[in-house]
């Protein structure tokens, strides 16, 4: 009989749904019952939903991964397997079994992410046997501008959220005259409700410092930075490691490869500071100040780190160049759209079913990675909206839907296709608390330096708060419009351009819902609070007086098996006797 | 009294003369202290040749600089927009409530807890998640935060 093989999805989300313990456990049980079986680890595989996953290999079931793991089953999983005999329940994929969720990889390509969740990302020897560190041998034969031309012919375009061509911007550090020149990898993910960027890194480290070699030889530069947000620690302990092994081999470090050809590759460590994703502001923070955006020209490819031409790409458009100069330019084109090509990887979050990371190829329709690939709506509660790009970006609505993804289609919506973050939103989200949400963000985050970002951000807070506390007026919509307007055109960075985007489409698509706020003083999806009404229906009420006793105010009235009352003059509207009641009768609108 | 900070020393030694020293330095300091104090930074600024203004700033910019002395365990409430649309404020009002902060602070009177808000801890899929010391804790409801809370509490 062949070996089997276990392996325990140990990235962020995994450990977070208890994958250590089910690790351990396996663990512990082969070193009692010493079998012809082999324990390992990998990342995520993008199915955090049905995190802790275990993915079973070798016996005559063929591969097979199992969702929802547990320290109490999955020694008996284990066992079955190897006696052929398939779990009843929780298989999400494989090979000659009925997986719960094939059909949800059907409409994706794996290019970023055709490792994570496959090798060990602590394990160069994984890395290599899928092919790594061959690009860039590859890449040391070819003639340097061949590079850049392999990449501009690919139009590969940044997956940062501008979009702007990879192969060009390479092209302008690589004519920049100097010395000294250095490349960054921007691994802030500073969007809230983001992770493409964490799983990358954790689950396949060397791929994105494959690229940065390749993109460090091809524009003459011999240092390096990944600059990575200090919440991510698995990131950056998988980096360090991935670095570590990486210069014991001489991929990094003096004569790589035997050429004449040195790079140094180093790891900073951000410290909470969202405009830092930003490129001007993310150098300033490298060299150890204030992260605050400076003008631009000059570009960074002219003068970046301590004034030397610097290029700064995205973890995800690193993490594509080794297939690209692999599988070559055309091949990539074969993905996506004529003026987007290759794949994106989405972080699904929200209210779908399938949440975790998905590869799509770009020119897909939105309704198809919300209904196929992520699996649909994870309650009843129907679909509201989409929100694209975090607070530059915007929500999407339901007649939307049939957008294909594209930089320049998903524009047109008044959202943008930003880093890729999706947060799906059901009838139980108010857009209004929505818009507030993010500016109170962009608020908070703005670095101070433009008068309309650090001021006007704040009175359009000042105005969404207000009309989420049912004190809107008329005319603040007006004022909301007026005062985007202006910090659009008077900021100097991208975080005060868009940090309107957020009201800006959920007025376009949702004004309605503004409306109900501020004339009928209601929040149709029962969200702002000094807007909702409790109440109790007599009809349901038994009178047990559970809702009465739950009330810190006490403003609830009545007599045992009689229906009972809220004094709603006296009403906090803290939810309590809702919780309290077992047969539904307080109500919330 | 002056405080005898020589204890930065060896930490001092592997970042002087470095290029962009200043923010590592003060993770590292802040590792070792659980916080940066002002005379803590007016001795840093000495020993490196940075003005104290310069030092104070940077400390101010980023949130992840601590000013004040921090409890023993820190926990991160996760105010992301994928937390936010899956009751985070319900998750931080039990946190709350269960800590029984002083008015105006965010860390215990007997030290044992700061919370801190984060805007995304990249488990998004979780949701809401909340963060003690390393520990994430996901798929959150408001009335399992005080037997969370509990195993912290010795
Ligand atoms: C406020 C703000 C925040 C940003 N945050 C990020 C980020 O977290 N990650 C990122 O890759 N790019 C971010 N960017 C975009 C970068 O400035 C830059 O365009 C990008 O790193 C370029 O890489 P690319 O060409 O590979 O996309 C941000 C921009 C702004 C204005
Ligand atoms: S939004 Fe909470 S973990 Fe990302």
């Amino acid at each position: 009989m062949s070996e089997v093989t276990v392996k325990v999805g140990l990235a962020s989300c995994g450990v977070a749904a208890g994958a250590r313990d089910v690790y351990r456990t396996l663990e512990e049980y082969l070193e009692a019952n010493p079998k012809p079986v082999k324990l390992l680890q990998t990342a995520c595989i993008g199915m955090c939903f049905e995190e802790p996953i275990v993915e079973f290999n070798g016996s005559a079931l063929g591969q097979m991964h199992v969702g929802k793991a547990d320290p109490s089953n999955i020694i008996k999983t284990l066992e079955d397997y190897i006696a052929g005999i398939a779990p009843t329940e929780n298989v999400i994929l494989a090979e000659k079994l009925e997986g719960r969720h094939n059909a949800l990889l059907h409409n994706q390509k794996r290019i970023v992410l055709r490792n994570c969740g496959v090798i060990d990302p602590k394990s160069l020897t994984d890395y290599e046997a899928t092919g790594g560190y061959q690009a860039l041998k590859k890449a040391l034969q070819m003639d340097k501008n061949a590079i850049i031309e392999e990449l501009k012919a690919s139009g590969l375009r940044g997956r940062g959220g501008a979009g702007f061509s990879t192969g060009l911007k390479w092209s302008f550090a690589a004519k920049a005259v100097s010395e000294k020149k250095y490349v960054v990898c921007n691994a802030d993910e500073g969007d809230p409700g983001a992770f493409m960027d964490r799983s990358a890194l954790e689950g396949d480290p060397h791929n994105v410092i494959e690229g940065m070699i390749i993109g460090a030889y091809a524009m003459g530069a011999d240092e390096g930075y990944i600059y990575c947000r200090a919440e991510y620690p698995m990131a950056i302990e998988h980096l360090k490691i991935a670095i570590e092994a990486a210069e014991a081999k001489g991929y990094l470090g003096k004569n790589i490869l035997g050429t004449s050809f040195n790079f140094e590759l180093h790891i900073k460590e951000g410290a909470g500071a969202f405009v830092c994703g930003e490129e001007t502001a993310l150098m300033q923070s490298i060299e150890g100040k204030r992260g605050m955006p400076t003008i631009r020209p000059p570009f960074p490819a002219e003068s970046g780190l301590w004034g030397k031409p610097t290029n700064i790409n995205n973890v995800e458009t690193w993490a594509n160049v080794t297939w690209i100069m692999i599988n070559g330019a055309k091949a990539f084109r074969a993905f996506g759209t004529e003026k987007s090509p290759g794949t994106k990887v989405f972080a699904l979050a929200g209210k779908i079913a399938g949440s975790g990371l998905i590869e799509v190829p770009m020119g897909i329709q939105i309704k198809d990675i919300i209904y196929k690939v992520g699996g649909g709506m994870k309650t009843a509660k129907p679909f509201k909206a989409v929100q694209m790009g975090g607070p530059s970006g915007g929500c999407i609505p339901a007649e939307k839907l049939d957008t294909i993804v594209d930089y320049d289609s998903i524009t047109a919506t008044g959202a943008i296709m930003g880093s890729g973050g999706m947060v799906v939103m059901d009838t139980g989200t108010c857009m209004v608390d929505v818009a507030r949400f993010f500016l109170n963000f962009t608020q908070n985050e703005s670095c101070g330096k433009c008068t309309f970002c650090r001021i006007g951000t704040k009175r359009m807070l000042e105005i969404l708060t207000r009309i989420t506390e049912g004190k809107g007026v008329l005319k603040d919509i007006e004022d909301l419009e007026e005062l985007a307007e202006n910090i659009i055109k008077g900021s100097l960075c991208g975080l005060g351009q868009t940090a309107p985007n957020p009201v800006l489409t959920t007025l376009r698509y949702f004004r309605d819902e503004y409306l109900a706020h501020i004339v009928d003083k209601r929040c149709p999806a029962g969200v702002c609070i000094p807007l909702l009404t409790y109440r109790i229906i007599p009809e349901k009420c038994i009178g047990c007086t559970a809702c009465a006793r739950k009330c810190p105010v006490h403003c609830i009235s009545g007599t045992v098996k009689h229906a009972h009352v809220i004094d709603e003059s006296k009403c906090i509207k803290c939810g309590a006797c809702q919780k309290a009641c077992k047969f539904d009768a307080v109500i919330k609108e | 009294m002056e405080q005898d900070f020589s204890a930065l020393d060896a930490i001092l030694a592997k970042y002087r003369g470095r290029k962009g020293f200043l923010i590592p330095l003060l993770q590292e300091v802040q590792n070792e202290l659980g916080y940066l104090s002002q005379s803590c930074m007016k001795y840093l600024a000495d020993q490196v040749q940075v003005p104290a203004a310069e030092i104070f700033g940077v400390a101010t910019f980023y949130s992840m600089f601590r000013l004040k002395p921090q409890g023993k365990h820190i926990v991160r409430v996760c105010k992301g927009t994928a937390c936010h649309v899956s009751d985070a404020n319900g998750i931080k009002a039990a946190l709350l409530e269960a800590l029984a902060l002083p008015e105006g602070e965010n860390t215990t009177s007997d030290m044992q807890f700061t919370l801190m808000e984060v805007a995304c801890l990249g488990c998004c899929s979780l949701a809401p998640v909340i963060m003690i010391d390393d520990m994430t804790y996901g798929k959150l409801v408001p009335e399992a935060i005080p037997a969370i809370l509990d195993k912290f509490r010795f």
